[in-house]
């Protein structure tokens, strides 16, 4: 229910906005107006209709008028305000009729999360948290601009570019199973280093390894209850066992590549006059695929770069357990634009803060996943749960195959250092039984879990519609963040 | 010269203002930077003469933001302050004065200078930008 300190708001929001029309439990709809396409669709329940602000239901609308839209403008249960495309916003173009925006994937191309199983349970860190946390935090570089440990040349960059992940495991960071394991192999085919700038591999090229900064982290949890035990045995999460969450992106090189072509479709298409973050280019035309190419590069990138993290994680953990052995669950894009097939139809999707829910039976999953569909990754905010979701046929019938992707950000970074301090955030940890460290005292303030929705209401969104079934939940031990 | 912060969710918003063009510039720049290394000193140690283009206001205040974005990460290199910026219709040249990044402990949130909400204008004989910062 509403409480009552927003009634008052929300009646003001909804006659200004044109009402969002409730389907169904979860589902709102945003119904056509002006030069919309097709109407918006947001996955929400009537509690977190009070956090959805204005701007981002002009962002639903905003993308709803893009040519070639299919459906519905989208969002996800952990909607928020982004730039271009809300955050946890998704929408499908026909590939003749429709458009490709670098405002529907992001600055931070293949901002992604994998999840690790270890061969150690909750009990075999106690009394050494302190020291693997520091271990952890020397063996991945954090804050964005800060450089990674592996040094390579132009030549070795275009070869990440192109290659992903494999990159990595062939110079013997990694093993073929992490790589059978990862969205699309950790590798987008069809990326032409040509496509990037001089100045997108210049940002990236010291970066390799690196987490980068704000709610990028790696983390240490614990599976601490299990959902759907058939499933989370196929997943190979056993409760107690030790896992590890890396999230991280594609550093600079991705940023830069964004923002080259959203001012090169600027000078060659112009932009809308709703909104200049949503410039785009035919999906068919020269420029559409130059952005596709150069998007699959950072992909590639950000692939690589987590791919390398593993191996440090790996190294540092060995010097305290010799046996140490950890393997890929699931690797899964957050921002992306992918060519896939809805309903006997190729389309191209744009997930912007959403992640890809595909159910049984998809040849697109690794062979051992087919019969439960490819895991879903949720992260839950600093010190907060995080969940494990298994991909569904449902969500491929409503929502191109898409789901919510984290928490979503609540209050801003403003309101977060005016309302926690250092010293209560990090109190507030330690009671949770949680080890945290970041370069900054900023970044642990900034990121208090206060300042986000709460992550269990979005997976039980996801799960109650069917876009997403819950598997196990995991609960964080040590937290090293950017 | 000055700059505040207004409200945003998810990001960084900030509003800069100055009596003339090149003051205003010089605001956001600073803008950005405080929210890039934080209220940390940097040594003049080094300078960089750099030249910008862009085809409109926004798009040149984009790209002149962006530089400090690249000089971190491509240079490893921390501006302290900006001198002699001069700007024409389609272009501004500026020197950059700072220190190599590697020597100062802070986080850089920034990812990115956005389009989004963007406003140039002149209000009461000053002149202002509002510009959002993907962190």
């Amino acid at each position: 229910m509403i409480p009552n300190i927003f009634k008052g708001k929300l009646v003001l929001f909804l006659m200004d906005k044109n009402d969002l029309v409730k389907i169904e439990e979860g589902v709102y709809e945003l119904p056509m107006k002006g030069e919309m396409r097709v109407p918006g669709r947001i996955f929400i329940t009537e509690d977190m209709l009070e956090s959805i602000d204005e701007r981002t239901l002009k962002q639903v609308s905003n993308v709803a008028k893009l040519p070639g839209i299919q459906k519905y403008s989208y969002g996800m249960s952990d909607i928020h305000c982004g730039y271009g495309f809300p955050i946890g916003g998704v929408a499908a173009f026909d590939l003749e009729t429709g458009v490709i925006s670098p405002g529907g994937v992001g600055y931070d191309i293949n901002c992604s999360v994998r999840l690790l199983r270890t061969n150690l349970v909750k009990e075999d860190l106690k009394g050494r948290e302190n020291e693997i946390m520091d271990a952890l935090f020397d063996a991945v570089p954090t804050g964005t601009g800060r450089v990674g440990k592996l040094k390579i040349n132009f030549e070795e960059l275009d070869s990440v570019l192109i290659n992903g992940a494999k990159f990595m495991v062939e110079r013997g960071y990694g093993t073929n199973s992490d790589l059978e394991f990862t969205e699309d192999n950790g590798c987008l085919i069809g990326g032409d280093p040509k496509d990037v700038s001089r100045r997108a591999k210049e940002r990236g090229m010291p970066q390799l390894g690196s987490l980068g900064a704000g709610n990028h982290f790696l983390d240490i949890l614990v599976v601490s209850e299990i959902f759907d035990k058939k499933t989370a045995e196929v997943y190979g999460l056993l409760e107690n066992m030790v896992v590890v969450l890396i999230h991280c992106g594609s550093r600079g090189l991705g940023h830069q590549v964004a923002s080259d072509y959203i001012k090169l479709m600027d000078e060659k298409y112009g932009h809308p006059e709703f909104d200049r973050e949503l410039v785009h280019a035919p999906i068919g035309s020269l420029l559409g695929q130059k952005y596709l190419s150069a998007m699959r590069c950072a992909a590639n990138f950000a692939f690589a770069n987590k791919q390398l993290i593993t191996h440090n994680v790996r190294e540092a953990m060995k010097k305290f357990f010799p046996e140490f052995k950890m393997d890929v669950v699931a690797d899964i894009c957050h921002n992306i634009a992918k060519i896939e097939k809805h309903m006997g139809r190729e389309l191209l999707i744009m997930r912007k803060g959403a992640t890809r829910s595909f159910g049984p039976k998809r040849k697109e999953i690794p062979s051992k996943y087919r019969g439960v569909g490819y895991p879903i990754l949720i992260p839950g905010s600093m010190g907060t749960s995080s969940y494990v979701l298994a991909g569904t046929n449902r969500a491929e019938e409503i929502s191109f195959g898409s789901t919510a992707h984290g928490a979503g950000r609540e209050k801003s970074r403003t309101e977060a250092r005016a309302n926690v301090t250092y010293e209560s955030a990090v109190k507030n940890m330690k009671d949770l039984g949680v080890y945290v460290k970041s370069r900054s005292h900023k970044g642990i303030i900034e990121e208090a879990p206060s300042s986000y929705k709460d992550v269990s209401e979005v997976v039980r969104v996801s799960d109650s519609l069917g876009i997403g079934k819950k598997v196990v939940r995991l609960d964080p031990l040590i937290v090293v963040i950017g | 010269m000055s700059y505040e912060y207004l409200d945003h969710t998810a990001d960084v918003k900030f509003r800069a203002v100055g009596s003339t063009v090149s003051e205003m510039y010089i605001s956001a720049a600073d803008a950005l930077l405080d929210t890039m290394r934080g209220d940390i000193k940097i040594l003049e140690q080094k300078e960089i003469s750099i030249e910008v283009e862009g085809k409109d206001h926004e798009i040149l205040l984009h790209n002149f933001l962006e530089e400090f974005l690249f000089l971190l990460d491509a240079k490893d290199f921390l501006v302290a302050k900006i001198k002699d910026l001069s700007i024409s219709e389609n272009k501004i040249k500026f020197v950059v004065v700072g220190d190599s990044a590697d020597n100062y402990k802070f986080t850089n949130d920034v990812k990115a200078i956005t389009f989004n909400e963007m406003k140039i204008g002149e209000d009461g004989g000053k002149y202002y930008a509002e510009v959002i910062l993907d962190v």
